[in-house]
Order: C-alpha cells, then structure tokens, then sequence
C-alpha cells in the first residue's frame, strides 16, 4: 500500500506514530501513583499565599528561579534537602523553573525574616548589590485583590469552605498590620501610607515566600 | 499549471508578517539580554525581565517561526499539489487572527497574563484563538491534498502533515486549564504531573515547530535553490518515520535528576540518544545533495544559508542528546549553556533555513528579482558571526557557572555563594549582547534587502 499517495492514511499513520511515546512517557504516568506521590505533612497554600504564588507567576519570577533541588551534594550543600515529588502535590500549575539566573528558592521558606524579604523586593540591589533582579517596590502599592480568592481555592481543591478563607485573610492582614510584628519598621518603609493597614501584594508574594519548602522540614523531622 | 492561478497574497501576508515579528522579537531579545547585566531598563513592570523574556520566546516562536512556516507552507503545498488553494478567504482569515492573536499575546504578556508553562503561556482565551487558526490552516491542508493534482505526496508534505496533527494534540493537552476569570487559569494537572506534560508539549513543539516544518523548508528549498535532486529518497522516509517516532518520548530530558520518576526521565534519554540518527539522515541527506556541487557553495548565494543551516542542526542534534545524559546534565542544567543550545537552533539552524527559503521563495511569488546577492551575502555573514559570537561565549559561561557551582574547599564547604557564580558572568552577558547586536544589524540587512527587492518597479519574468 502507497501511502505517500493517500493523505488520510498518512495523516492517520502519523498521528499513531506521535501518539506512541505519547502515551508511554505522557499518558500513563498520569495515572501512576509515583508521579503523584501524597503526603500528609505536605499542606495545601493559605489564601494568602495562593494570591502570593499568582503574583509569583504574573511577575514571571519562575523565569529567574527555580525550585527544584536536585539529589548532588553540592545542591543539597547549597539549598537544603532535595525536592521530593510530594511536596508539589499541590502546586498547579508546576513552577519547577528551567533556568539559574537567580537561586534555587525551594527552601527559603523561612531562611530569611519577612524584613529581608520586604528590603530585596523594594531594591534587590541593597541587599546584593551586583543583582540583576529587577525592583519589586511597585508592588506594595497595590491593594491586594481577594475578589477571586476564594474561588481560586475552590478550583485548586483545597477544600477550604468561604468562611475559612475569610477568616484566613483577615488573620494574616491582623498579623501583618499589627504593631508588633516582627518586620513593621520594614513593611512601614516599604508599603506607602495608604496602604499600610490593608494586605498589598507584596505582602501576598512575602507570604508564598516563606511558605516554600517549610512541609518537607516538618515531613523530614517526622521520619 | 498557469503562474497566475497560485494564491500568493496569503503567502505574501505571512512572510511579511514573519519579518515583523522577527524584528519585534529580536528587539525584545537585546533588550532583556541588556538587563541582564544592567537592571536600568526593568523600567515599568510591563518591560522587566520576568515578563519580556517571555514575550521574546513567544514573539520569535510562534510570531516569527510560525509565521514564515505558514507562509512556506502555503507556498509548497500549492506548488507540490500543482493545485491553487481551495479556500483563499479562510486563509486570508487565517492570517488576520494569526497577527491579531500574536498581537494580543504579546501585549497580554506584559500585562503579566502568563501561565508560566513555558511556551505556553498565553492564557486560556487566546489559546482558543490559536486553536482556530490552526483549524483554519487543516482546513486548507487538507482540502488541498485532496485536490492535488500531483498524486505522490513529496517529502515537505509529510512533515507538514505530522506537524499539523501534532501540534492540535501538544497544544490542546498542555493547555487544558480550568478558568478563574477571563485573564488568568489554571493547569489542571499540578505538581510532577504537571511538570512531565509540560516537558512532553515543551520539547515537542521544538521538534514540530523548529524541526520538522523547517526540514520541510530544506526539503524543498535546497534541491530547488540548487537545482539539484535529493540524494536518497529512502534516507529521507527512513528519517521522517523514525523521527516522528521517537521525538514524543524525549521530553522528560528537560526534567533530569528532578523529581519526576526516574523511568520516565531514563527512557527520554534514551530515545534522545536514538534521535541523532534520524537526524543525522537529513543531515547526510542534505550534505550528499550537494556531493559534486561544492562549488555552489561559492557561486549560488542560497546554497551557503541552507547548507551551514543544516550543519548547525547536526550540531545542534548532537549537543542535545548529550546534554541528556546524567552526568552532563548535573553540570549544565540550568546554566547558560543551555541558552547557548537554545539560540543555535534557533538563530543557526531556523533563522537560516528561513532566510534562504524566503531569499528564493518572495522573489517567486512577488516576479521580482533579489535586490542585491552582496546585502544577502553581508547578511549572512553577519548573522553567522553575531550567532557563532552569542553561542560561544554563552557555552563557556555555561561551563563555568557548572563548574563554580560544583566547587568545593578542601573542607567540603562550598567554594562559591550563588552571586559570584552570577557575577562572574557580567562581562560574558556583555559580550552576548554585542553578539546580538551584530546579528540583529544582519536581521536588519535581510528585511532591506527583501524591503528593495518586493518594492522593484521591473517584473523578474519581463511581463
């Protein structure tokens, strides 16, 4: 049979071909339990940090960063334990990242306080001065939007009911406006006057931040 | 059949299109490269590096790649079919919702509406939109292989014909997402899944967009700029087959010594490895065309931009797998010469099969002859310097971060923070730039040179 002379049967053909390593290396590992590992110490973002991660992912941070680290010991050295596939579970969409023109950040979760956070994203050349990362400050001049946060939980399938969520955001603008909070001389200075009692962006991004790789410290102290 | 019945408006419209974008691309490029050693010109939000360098992939991808492989594609299946298109309107429609979407795409990526799964990231309602203009182009493959006049399909048509099957497939899946509003979605797969599908559509739209519609330019383009025939047509179906196979199972070498399971990430190293063969056939394909001919390397403008094209393929087949491998990968992943891999491709092997196709196809199609061989030949020249520069100078940075990052003191503690790694790369980020600088100037030179050539008073063919 001559298929180079019957288009249907030769598109039909091809579209079998591409279909094989498809369903081997794409396909099936949707189904596999090892590309989804669970882990009960591994715990879904709060509101707050799910807006965190969405500006995270605005701003194209995973452009710079990666979070993955890998099993080499000098990585290991470097960030801290490597990436374990549960911790991802509830990362959608992935932001694994493809290139280091910026440091691993799967496990600065609590590395640095929120303070240091608040003076790199204002100027990252104050804190490194040779950076290359571009200035963030802009952010703590915008209002947090929390329009859609609930229903962003709700497509994630974090399981949090409205209340929860509610009661999740105003926790963490009390914790944050709070004169005792541990980074308020740098939020003051950060964040412009009318923004100081509301939750900003960059308070959202501060708080994703210090939420990476804190499960697998928890799962690790367990085992 | 008569010259004057072949559409070639359509054709027209995207290789012109193909040169905007290219320009519009490229200038995106120098710009972040330029922030990468200085952060002056992270300006506004909508030019920081984070969202430009996005615009940039996207821009030169699918507003410049896909653009010129519309505009060949109609122009070989009309030729290679003996047959005019059988839907001129709807590929006139095509057109204008092609450059809208791309359009759109770029400015909703300065806005930030970005998926973050790389090449991807146009947000769910224009990838509705690129779905329909991809409809739009089937319906005219199609229609018109069912209405050739020439019965066996030739070599540029099989590739066209699995890369327009595989595309729908890579582009629906990597993109179903599940709406929050009109501007921002999310995958519905999450975490290591995510990952490994992103990495399957990731590296398979390098291999039906960069790879195989650009076979299908050199396929035509090289024996007709040349006038001489392919030299094995069995070489030729032996690579398209194994080509086809064995590029959908390579994606997870873009996840190695992640978290994905390690089956997944051995069998893509694997099939990688494999993948230099089927490569290597074009390549030899292509060398063997020319076997006796040397001397058109000298005498024939186009004949230098498909054959040192192909040969940044063979090399690009070769240093692609490799990276694959373990141990060369925990050097180099994530470093700049991965970068360097990236713009051989693309600059060495895609830009140049589409300048020489474009330097035959637009005076064709426009009865026109080539404003100037010399600008052509200054051209060329100067985007294989500008490339050659930008790759090496990439690669060495790339081995250096690896090796940096690697470096231990006697003690075992590292002997390197992450900044000097960085750091130490200033002076190769200037050196890039200027790189890019010199090709851009040769980018340049090609859009004049066609510019002078479609804008010609006298007729090529004395009509």
């Amino acid at each position: 049979m001559d298929i180079y002379s019957k288009p249907a049967v030769f598109a039909i053909l091809s579209a079998l071909v591409i279909l094989i390593g498809t369903v081997v290396t794409m396909f099936v590992p949707l189904f596999i339990r090892s590309t989804q590992p669970v882990s009960r110490y591994v715990k879904p973002y709060t509101a707050i940090e799910l807006e965190g991660r969405d500006i995270y992912i605005r701003e194209g941070c995973n452009n710079c960063h990666t979070q993955t680290v890998r099993p080499l010991m000098t990585e290991v050295l470097r960030y801290g334990q490597y990436s374990k596939s549960e911790e991802f579970a509830y990362d959608r969409p992935f932001l694994w990242g493809s290139r280091r023109i910026g440091p691993d950040l799967n496990r600065v979760g609590g590395k640095y306080p929120d303070a240091w956070h608040y003076r790199h994203l204002l100027n990252p050349q104050s804190v490194s001065r040779l950076s290359i990362m571009p200035p963030f400050g802009w952010l703590a001049a915008n209002r947090l939007d929390t329009t859609n946060t609930f229903r962003k939980t709700v497509i994630q399938g974090f399981g949090y009911s409205r209340q929860e969520v509610i009661k999740q955001i105003a926790g963490d603008r009390a914790r944050i406006t709070d004169p005792g909070y541990d980074s308020k001389i740098m939020r003051d200075l950060v964040t412009p006057p009318e923004r100081l009692t509301s939750l900003t962006e960059m308070d959202a991004l501060v708080a994703y931040l210090q939420k990476l790789g804190r499960d697998v410290r928890s799962m690790e102290a367990m085992q | 059949m008569d010259e004057s019945a072949y559409e070639y408006r359509i054709v027209r419209g995207f290789a012109y299109s193909a040169l905007i974008w290219l320009i519009i691309g490229l200038t995106a490029g120098l710009w972040i490269s330029f922030e990468l050693f200085d952060p002056a010109l992270n300006l506004t939000p909508w030019l920081a590096f984070g969202r430009l360098r996005v615009v940039h992939t996207n821009v030169l991808t699918f507003g410049f790649a896909l653009s010129a492989i519309f505009a060949t594609a109609y122009y070989m299946l009309q030729r290679l079919t003996r047959a005019t298109l059988p839907f001129p309107r709807l590929a006139r429609g095509h057109l204008y919702l092609f450059n809208a979407t791309i359009g759109l795409g770029a400015a909703s990526l300065m806005a930030g509406m970005n998926s973050s799964k790389e090449y991807a990231e146009l947000e769910w309602p224009l990838d509705i939109l690129v779905l329909i203009f991809w409809a739009m182009f089937a319906v005219n493959i199609f229609a018109i292989l069912v209405r050739r006049r020439e019965k066996q399909m030739y070599i540029s048509l099989w590739y066209l014909i699995a890369t327009t099957v595989t595309i729908s497939v890579l582009y629906i899946v990597n993109n179903i997402e599940i709406p929050v509003t009109l501007f921002k979605s999310y995958s519905v797969f999450a975490g290591t899944v995510d990952a490994n599908v992103q990495w399957w559509y990731g590296h398979n739209l390098i291999g039906f967009i960069f790879t195989m519609p650009i076979l299908a330019m050199l396929y035509y383009f090289l024996p007709k700029s040349t006038g001489l025939p392919i030299f094995s047509h069995r070489l030729s179906i032996v690579s398209f087959w194994s080509l086809i196979f064995a590029y959908l199972w390579t994606g997870a070498h873009h996840l190695i010594l992640t978290p994905l399971p390690e089956w997944i990430q051995t069998v893509a190293i694997a099939f990688s490895i494999f993948l230099i063969a089927p490569s290597w056939g074009v390549v030899i394909n292509s060398y063997y065309t020319l076997k006796g001919n040397g001397e058109q390397i000298q005498s024939n403008y186009l004949a230098k931009f498909f054959i040192f094209g192909v040969t940044f393929y063979a090399l690009q087949t070769l240093q692609g797998p490799l990276q694959g491998v373990r141990t060369v990968n925990a050097f180099f992943h994530y470093s700049d010469w991965v970068i360097g891999h990236v713009h051989m491709g693309t600059m060495g092997w895609v830009t140049m099969i589409i300048s020489g196709s474009f330097y035959y196809m637009i005076p064709k199609i426009t009865d026109k002859e080539i404003y100037s061989i010399r600008l052509a030949d200054i051209h060329f020249w100067l985007i294989l310097a500008g490339q050659l520069a930008l790759i090496i100078v990439m690669w060495a940075g790339g081995i250096r971060q690896g090796a940096m990052m690697k470096a231990t003191n006697p003690d075992g503690s590292l002997a390197y923070s992450f900044l000097d790694t960085l750091t130490t790369l200033y002076p190769y980020y200037r050196l890039r730039f200027a790189a890019g600088a010199i090709y851009f100037t040769g980018i340049l030179l090609f859009v004049w040179n066609i510019i002078r050539t479609v804008s010609r008073k006298a007729a090529a063919t004395g009509t």
